[in-house]
């Protein structure tokens, strides 16, 4: 009786469905936790569990519409814990330090940097990170179908940054002139200096997001 | 500094919910205790490792100091309410639109939708000699790395240095002093109101710190009186880069005018000195004149009187003297879109 093929064997002990995507995520919240352990040090001042404004390691995040429990150091920004967490990736960390816009996300739909906002600040709001913004059948956000068709990025790192600082300016101003989203969005930086085209694609996205809404 | 890239080292965390359990963890940790606004001055000093407070009161939940208030003609703006609320309110804009120009100047809009007013105006000096955890006066040693024959002092300070040339970098502080606010300060022991200009200090007062607050000091709410509503506002603010960088230098005036003559006037440059300077001499010198050019010029050349440059900022001596003509006789070209 011959053996079962080669191939027929590795499809059987390979999971499928596990895109390379999700491979490095998992990797990377197993690294967090790991290089992070140093720090789950304990609290340097005596845990005042009674005090008035103390806060619980165990919280509830509201993101893209989801509940998600997750362990929260006191000292942790939002941005640490979407990426390292809660494997959202797309929120990207560029200078951590309110310098370059590539972590923006919507906090009740009012863009800030997430490097600098402790997670526990954001408990209880609405979070939105760029995964957020397609529909569940995976269509993308007018504004994200506006780079697809003007093509505003060259390598992109600032993309998730930029698109979520356009959709909150949106809701404020969804008629915006090309100086006024210019404006909205001057906190968020490109390295390659592509801003006039970055530009282009978001007044496409704020002209498709006009035509849906 | 190498910038650091990780998680900030471990603090005890409050977020208490009312003013009260904010003060009463104030007075319990004193000076462990770093009172945080909307964040953005103190996470670059915890990222750094310069400061390293071991509790940290966050006051993001205390809903009672955000919001904007009308009261008898003016406004009561909560301490906590953001930069972006402050600019977008209607009588901000109506009334005392040199603040809405003034707060829409500080930052980024992102930063604007976090940072606080309460923390703009109470925000440390930006000195990177201080911020870089050298160990220069205003940080407890005792030497100034930025006045020295060799330092890199562009941005610093041309009037009212003491030892130290830091300079306040706020731009919402000297369109407040120009429309007369008052600080509302609370503690353990009770309420105290300062004038908008004495809530900032100099080095010769106090080396250390940028405004009156010690530890156990909260300000709640800023007090915008009737008085100038309505008035001449003119604010201006330069700087390198059109986002995010702190003020070269910014002036705010207000002003009352009658028949062509100035009959009341306030104007205050910031980012001059340690604290925002209230030009009084000016003022006293321009009252009653014609409101042109040449009261302008006269204005000019009396603020910068006593300045004195530093190896790199002089510059800052006609900058001055040219934004001071500009916030009295006025430029039409000088309207930013």
């Amino acid at each position: 009786m011959p053996d079962k093929s080669r191939a027929d064997q590795t499809s059987d002990e390979t999971p499928r469905g596990v895109s390379r995507r999700e491979l490095i995520k998992g990797v990377i919240a197993a690294g967090a936790v790991s290089s992070g352990a140093y720090l789950f040090r304990s609290s340097i001042v005596r845990a005042d569990q009674a005090a008035a404004g103390s806060v619980e390691r165990l919280v509830t995040l509201s993101v893209n519409g989801q509940q998600r429990r997750v362990d929260v150091m006191k000292q942790e920004t939002l941005a640490t814990t979407l990426r390292y967490k809660l494997g959202l990736t797309g929120t990207k960390l560029g200078c951590d330090r309110s310098e370059c816009g590539a972590c923006t996300v919507l906090i009740d739909d009012v863009p800030h940097y997430s490097c600098s906002i402790l997670t526990h600040t954001a408990r209880g709001k609405q979070i939105t990170t760029i995964e957020g913004l397609a529909s569940a059948d995976g269509t993308l956000h007018p504004v994200q179908q506006g780079v697809v068709s003007e093509q505003g990025f060259q390598c992109a790192f600032c993309m998730s940054g930029f698109i979520m600082a356009t959709v909150g300016f949106l809701k404020v101003n969804p008629n915006p002139t090309r100086a006024e989203l210019a404006h909205g969005i001057s906190g968020n930086l490109c390295r390659c200096q592509d801003y006039d085209k970055i530009l282009t694609a978001m007044m496409c996205g704020a002209e498709n997001l006009r035509k849906v809404s | 500094m190498a910038i650091v890239r990780d998680i900030m080292p471990a603090f005890e965390l409050f977020q208490p919910a009312t003013v009260d359990d904010a003060l009463r963890l104030a007075d319990k940790y004193g000076k462990d205790a770093w009172v945080m606004a909307g964040g953005l001055d103190t996470f670059d000093w915890l990222k750094d490792r310069i400061k390293r407070p071991k509790v940290v009161i966050d006051l993001s939940q205390v809903a009672e100091l955000r919001g904007v208030r009308e009261v008898s003609g003016g406004l009561e703006i909560g301490a906590m309410t953001t930069l972006t609320e402050v600019v977008r309110h209607p009588v901000v804009r109506e009334k005392f639109s040199i603040l809405s120009t003034g707060a829409e100047a500080a930052a980024s809009p992102q930063i604007r939708n976090q940072g606080t007013i309460g923390g703009n105006v109470s925000q440390d000096a930006r000195c990177w000699y201080y911020r870089g955890g050298w160990k220069c006066y205003r940080a407890g040693g005792n030497i100034c790395f930025a006045d020295t024959p060799t330092a890199i002092n562009r941005e610093h300070a041309i009037l009212n240095a003491d030892r130290c040339v830091a300079v306040n970098p706020s731009d919402s502080a000297p369109a407040l002093i120009a429309l007369e606010a008052q600080m509302v300060i609370r503690n353990t022991h009770g309420e105290r109101v300062v004038n908008a200009e004495d809530y900032f200090i100099g080095p010769s007062i106090d080396i250390t710190r940028m405004t009156v607050l010690k530890p156990g000091d909260l300000l709640t709410a800023i007090r915008i009186p009737a008085t100038w509503a309505g008035a001449q506002f003119y604010f201006e603010k330069v700087r390198d880069r059109q986002v995010w960088d702190f003020p070269l230098m910014n002036v705010a005036s207000a002003m009352v005018v009658t028949g062509g003559n100035i009959e009341r006037i306030r104007i205050v440059v910031n980012a001059a000195a340690a604290h925002p300077l209230r030009l009084t001499a000016v003022e006293d010198a321009v009252r009653g004149k014609p409101r042109n050019a040449a009261t302008g010029e006269m204005g000019g050349k009396i603020a910068i009187a006593g300045a004195e440059p530093l190896r790199y900022n002089g510059y800052k001596i006609p900058l001055m003297r040219n934004l001071v003509k500009r916030a009295i006789s006025g430029v039409e070209e000088a309207q930013w879109t």
